[in-house]
This record gives C-alpha cells, sequence and structure tokens, in this order.
C-alpha cells in the first residue's frame, strides 16, 4: 500500500513533467541505425508477455515487436525486451528508453492526449467482470453491495471498481493485492467474495486455478472496455505507421488464410490481395520504407494473428481463451484488419 | 560390631535427563506452560510441514495439474522446471554457464575475504581483478564470448553483483561521509549531514523509483543511462548513508585521549585517522555493519518495482506461466532458502567476529 500511494504520487508527477519536453525523433532512423528495436512488455502476465522456463519472452504482446521486428529487419529475433512495471511504462516510452510500448495497456483520451503517446490500434479487447463462487447464488454484480472483492493494484481495474460502486450505489470492500497470482489465490482460498479483473484474467483463472472450475460463475456485467494495444510516442508518423501496419499485416493474414504453414505456397495465390499482402504484387513495402517480403516475414516468422491468440492465450495454449471480441469481423468479432493496399 | 552407617537412601542425583527437564523447561509454572505450549505447536505443525515437504511432494511432473494430482504436498517439479529461471533470469539459456561460474567466483571471493589469513594489501586488488573478471563473463564481447547487454541480466548474479558493488563502493563512500559529518570544517559537515540526513529520511524504494523513473525525464532527450546502473546508484546512495551512520557511532565510542594522543604524536589528520582512530572504530562497528549489510543485501529485491530480473522478480516471473499457475509457494521457498543461507552466513560470520574481538579486549 505505501508503494502504491508513492507510485501514485511519483505518477503524478511524471504526468505533470511529460507534457514538457516535446519528443519527436526519427524513431525510425535510429532503430535501423541500432538493429534491433527495443519493446516495452509487461514483466509477467501470462499469455500476453512472460519469460518461459528459457528465459525467452513469449506472449501476444510480444509478438507484435516480433512482427514489427519481422517487418522492418527480416528477423523476428531482432528485438530487446525490457520489462516493466505500470507505474514506469509510459515514462520508459516518453524518456525514449523504449521505442515501443506492448504492454497490454488500455487505450484513453487522456493517454492519447496529455502523456503524449499515441495508440496505435488493439491487439486484444477486454472489458472487466466479477467472478463469484457459485454457491453465494449471486447473479449480477448488482447484488455485491457489501461485498469484498479481490483486486489487483495500481491498474484501472481498481478506479473502474470504484467508479462502478458509485454509478450504481454499491459499496464494495476491496482487498487489494500487488500480483495476479496472489489476488488469485486469495479468492479461491475464500477471503474474498468477488474477484475483479478482466474477463480474459477470469476465464482463464476459472480454467486453470480452480478445482472444479464449475463451483464459480463469471457474471454477466461488464463494467469497462480495455482495448489493449501497442503505443508509440507522439510525433514519430513513420514509426508509428511501421508498427501499426505489422499488425494490420497479422490481422489481414488471417483473414485470407496465410498462415506460417502455406505462406510459402501462398505466393502463388492468384487472389490480388494475398499478391500484395506478400509482396508478389510490388508496391507496398516500399510505401512503407521497409523490403518487399515484410509480411512474408511476419508470417513466416510469427504467423498470423489468429496463430499468434491460439499459441499464446487460445486454444493451443493453457489459458484457453474464447475468441470472443477478439474474432475476426466476419466471424462476429471486432478484429478488423485494414486492407493492405 | 557396629558397621558404618549405610546410607538407607541414595544421594539425589545431580545429573540426567529429569533434573535437566526440570532445571530447563519445567522450573516455574510459566516455564512449564510455555514448554507445554511449544510443544503442542510442534506437534500440531511439523507432520504437516514435513508432510508438504516432503513426504506428500511432488517431484516429478509436467504440469502444476499432474502435480496437483499426484500429491497434496509441494510441488517441487516446479522448481526443476524454473531453477533456471529463477536463478539466472533472461540470460541467454545455452550462455548461463556464464553466470553460474559468476555466482561461484563471487562466493569463492566472499569466502576468501572472511579468512583473517588474506586480510592483506592484496585483497582489494583481488577483489578489483574478481569484479573485472565477473564484468567480462557477464557481458562478454571479447575471448570468443558473445556478448549479453546488461537487460539481460537477472536471478542470483544479479543480486549479488547489486549487492557486491553496492557494498563495496558504498563502504569508504560511508567512511568518508561519517569523518566529514565530525568534520570541523563546517561546510564539509554541513554537506554530509545533509546528504545522510536527506538519504535516510526516504525509504530505498523511493530512491529506486527517483533513479529510475524521475531521472529520465529530467536529462537530455536521447541522454539514457542505463537501467541497471541508475538502480545500482541508486543502492549505493541508500547504503551509504547507513554505513556512514554507523562508522560514526563508532567514532564517537572512542574516547578523546585517543584523539588527543594522535594529536600530540604529531600525525596529521589522513594518518591519524588511518593509524589510530578508524582501526578501532570500525573493530566496535562490526555487528552493526554486518547487520547494514545483510539490510542492503536483502533490500536488493527492490529492484522489482523498477522491472530488473533479480532473484525475487525472476521467482516471481517464474510463477507466471499457465502451465504452473499456483506454485507461488513453492517459489517463495526455494528463494527464501536462497536469501536465507547468505544472511545466516553473515550474521555468523559476524557472531564469530565479536567474539573474537571480546577475547581481545579481555586480555
Amino acid at each position: 500500500m505505501k508503494y502504491r500511494h508513492l507510485a501514485a504520487v511519483l505518477g503524478a508527477a511524471c504526468g505533470t513533467l511529460a507534457a514538457l519536453p516535446a519528443l519527436a525523433g526519427p524513431t525510425l532512423d535510429a532503430v535501423k541505425a541500432r538493429g534491433e528495436i527495443v519493446c516495452g512488455v509487461n514483466t509477467g502476465v501470462a499469455g500476453f508477455s512472460a519469460p518461459d522456463s528459457r528465459g525467452e519472452w513469449k506472449g501476444i504482446d510480444v509478438d507484435v515487436c516480433r512482427a514489427a521486428a519481422a517487418a522492418l529487419f527480416g528477423d523476428a529475433k531482432k528485438v530487446k525486451y525490457v520489462g516493466l512495471t505500470a507505474a514506469q511504462r509510459f515514462t520508459a516510452l516518453q524518456s525514449g528508453e523504449i521505442d515501443v510500448l506492448s504492454r497490454n495497456t488500455t487505450g484513453t483520451l487522456s493517454r492519447d492526449t496529455s502523456l503524449g503517446l499515441n495508440f496505435i490500434a488493439p491487439n486484444f479487447y477486454d472489458g472487466q467482470g466479477f467472478i463469484v463462487a457459485k454457491k453465494l447464488g449471486v447473479k449480477s454484480a448488482k447484488e455485491l453491495n457489501g461485498a469484498t472483492v479481490c483486486v489487483q493494484q495500481g491498474t484501472t481495474t481498481e478506479l473502474n471498481l470504484a467508479d462502478y460502486g458509485r454509478a450504481n450505489k454499491i459499496s464494495f470492500k476491496p482487498v487489494v493485492i500487488e500480483k495476479v497470482e496472489e489476488t488469485v489465490a486469495t479468492f479461491f482460498s475464500g477471503r474474498c467474495d468477488a474477484f475483479t479483473s478482466d474477463t480474459s484474467q477470469l476465464a482463464a483463472t476459472r480454467a486453470t486455478a480452480a478445482t472444479n472450475a464449475d463451483d464459480y460463475v463469471i457474471l454477466p456485467e461488464v463494467i469497462s472496455k480495455e482495448p489493449l494495444g501497442p503505443m508509440v510516442r507522439h510525433g514519430d508518423d513513420q514509426w508509428f505507421d511501421l508498427v501499426k501496419w505489422s499488425l494490420m499485416a497479422m490481422l489481414e493474414a488471417e483473414e485470407y488464410g496465410i498462415t506460417t504453414a502455406n505462406v510459402d505456397d501462398m505466393l502463388k495465390s492468384n487472389d490480388p490481395n494475398v499478391k500484395r499482402i506478400l509482396g508478389v504484387t510490388e508496391g507496398m513495402g516500399k510505401a512503407l520504407g521497409v523490403s518487399e517480403k515484410w509480411a512474408y516475414n511476419i508470417v513466416k516468422q510469427v504467423g498470423n494473428y489468429g496463430e499468434s491468440f491460439d499459441r499464446n492465450v487460445g486454444a493451443n495454449s493453457p489459458l484457453k481463451l474464447e475468441r470472443g471480441l477478439n474474432a475476426l469481423w466476419t466471424k462476429g468479432g471486432l478484429m478488423y484488419g485494414w486492407p493492405i493496399r | 560390631m557396629s558397621d558404618t552407617a549405610i546410607p538407607t537412601a541414595m544421594p539425589k542425583p545431580i545429573a540426567g535427563p529429569v533434573i535437566w527437564l526440570r532445571a530447563n523447561l519445567f522450573a516455574n509454572p510459566l516455564n512449564a506452560i510455555m514448554t507445554v505450549l511449544v510443544v503442542w505447536f510442534l506437534v500440531m505443525s511439523l507432520p504437516a510441514l514435513l508432510d508438504w515437504l516432503l513426504l506428500d511432494a511432488v517431484f516429478q511432473a509436467d504440469s502444476v495439474r499432474e502435480c496437483r494430482a499426484a500429491g497434496s504436498g509441494a510441488c517441487w517439479a516446479f522448481i526443476g522446471e524454473k531453477h533456471r529461471l529463477i536463478l539466472f533470469g533472461l540470460y541467454p539459456y545455452e550462455e548461463q554457464w556464464r553466470p553460474l561460474l559468476v555466482v561461484l567466483l563471487l562466493i569463492a571471493m566472499a569466502g576468501v575475504s572472511c579468512l583473517r589469513r588474506f586480510w592483506t594489501k592484496w585483497l582489494a586488488p583481488m577483489w578489483i581483478a574478481t569484479l573485472v573478471v565477473v564484468g567480462i563473463l557477464m557481458w562478454g564481447g571479447v575471448l570468443g564470448l558473445s556478448y549479453v547487454e546488461n537487460a539481460r541480466w537477472g536471478g542470483l548474479p544479479l543480486t549479488m553483483i547489486l549487492a557486491f558493488v553496492a557494498i563495496a563502493v558504498a563502504f569508504p563512500l560511508g567512511v568518508l561521509l561519517a569523518l566529514g559529518r565530525r568534520s570541523n570544517l563546517p561546510a564539509i559537515r554541513a554537506i554530509c549531514t545533509i546528504y545522510i540526513e536527506l538519504v535516510r529520511g526516504v525509504p530505498a524504494v523511493s530512491l529506486l523509483f527517483m533513479a529510475s523513473v524521475m531521472l529520465p525525464l529530467l536529462l537530455p532527450e536521447g541522454m539514457n543511462i542505463d537501467k541497471l546502473l541508475r538502480a545500482q546508484i541508486a543502492l549505493i546512495v541508500y547504503a551509504s548513508a547507513y554505513l556512514a551512520e554507523v562508522v560514526r557511532g563508532g567514532l564517537q565510542s572512542l574516547s578523546k585521549g585517543q584523539y588527543e594522543a594522535a594529536d600530540a604524536l604529531g600525525l596529521t589528520y589522513w594518518q591519524k585517522q588511518r593509524l589510530i582512530i578508524l582501526p578501532q572504530a570500525l573493530r566496535i562497528t562490526i555487528p552493526p555493519l554486518v547487520n547494514t549489510l545483510i539490510t542492503v543485501f536483502k533490500d536488493t529485491s527492490l529492484v522489482v518495482i523498477i522491472g530488473l530480473y533479480d532473484l525475487m522478480n525472476a521467482a516471481k516471473a517464474s510463477f507466471v506461466d499457465p502451465a504452473w499457475r499456483g506454485s507461488s509457494i513453492e517459489a517463495y521457498v526455494f528463494v527464501s532458502l536462497i536469501y536465507f543461507a547468505f544472511c545466516f552466513f553473515m550474521s555468523k560470520y559476524s557472531q564469530s567476529i565479536e567474539k573474537r574481538l571480546a577475547q581481545s579486549q579481555n586480555r
């Protein structure tokens, strides 16, 4: 708690300071000269960014940086990862310590404006919800008046909970804990009536941490919108474009069925869209200022968005999240790759 | 016939288990109650602890689910899977023999430094040489070793480097600060006092925060001081202020006669400090010095808040893996054993020095 207050005070001070220097710089040139992208990631959130047993970074946020490196250098490995805490993340980007922040960060108006950052595009749509033990018989978050709620500290989650309580005249007793793992353990030990976090987190928690998943229900209310995605500094448009279209290429590749496995066969495809994406029809790479093989390299080395999702958080991962809002727009989700042409 | 009187009863034994028990455990009602309570506590807790640690523990499994299915105790298979991440953080997997060597080297040097036989003028050069070798091993880039930037350093070697360098630099700095605070020159005294009070007046966490979050904003753009270096400087600043106060305590405990005798001999200020004052003052302060060193060693774990993968943070990163969810207790037990081993050694060592000091004083 002590640290958190300190973080809040210093964070506020940083916010004020951050407005002073107008940071603009040819990041793209700097990155090219350096030969690697410096990517700010979360110090550890399963499926989003976390080191595996061999100390290699894995996750859906990590894949955004890998894709950008594949597009720029033709090698997804040319990334240096900097693990950042929630309090550090914006300063690190503002001060130029990192080139891109890909750290399950929600895009909001104030972050986009007064912090001097540009939110690129969501790579994961999330929203905050509640999970409770079935035996409580609670059917809606509105019935949680007076309930103790486990919540992770220092995130928008905590603020959303307070907002929701005020708006609906519900008084929660928050139990604030630093680490996700400990929050989850505390909830399942019965210390809290409810646990609030992003719904993706709740689903994953129920699937993996609960001794019997059927004993717990996720309440229907989703009390916040959390479009998570990468950010860069203001005034760095070329660099912004590169990261943005690396992400779009992953979405487009999924839509047109290009996968790591079939990308070489797809080079022979007659579909003009596929030809443009994979650089068979030239022009797209030149416009971005990278090799024409940029999207080919992304799909070959990182995979399309669906592959990345399945591998890190979806069906092929222990988290087993549903695609939900993160399905392609053609399948009822919100993921909508812009045309590469 | 009068025989010598045979005693009718044996004299009461003055030793034996019953006597010992009565004297030590049941001397009075309060002691008896305490003994019963402690025994009850041990009987209640030890079997459960033993079950959890060993008897019901699982040593072989591929995921936490298998672990929990196989036994109700600790899942040591988790440590088997993740020990390299915990011990060496994000250091490239194939190159992890290098940090391993660094850890062994630093432990060996620390051990050597504890032996009186090696307290010669060669100790400082040996430490400098060791730190150079540590730097070469960790960074590489020469002698055919691949280059590893310090952002990827982690685990036990990082904790040890942070602690050792902080102690090595902060100690001389602390001595100077302590001398400065007792100096007759007002400007130097004021600077040292302000520095010590300012640093001691804020938590170590806020120093780290200042170094890692505020400092980059105050520097001109493009000028980035390395994150590890910033944390290291913050730790040095923090440790030096505390060490200064410990040393000052030693300086003040010397009788005025020592200072006056040194002056009477016509020694210069630095000769006086080096030959008369500091050897005595530092000897007296060894227990509180070691106490501060233990604190510094443990406080390196605060770099968690600025995202360095020291031993503690690497352990936290290890149980994020969804396949091993809920193994946080095993990870914490593992790292606390490592921390305990280091701190226990330091504390035992300080006790042995204290005993030796007491001997020389009793003569």
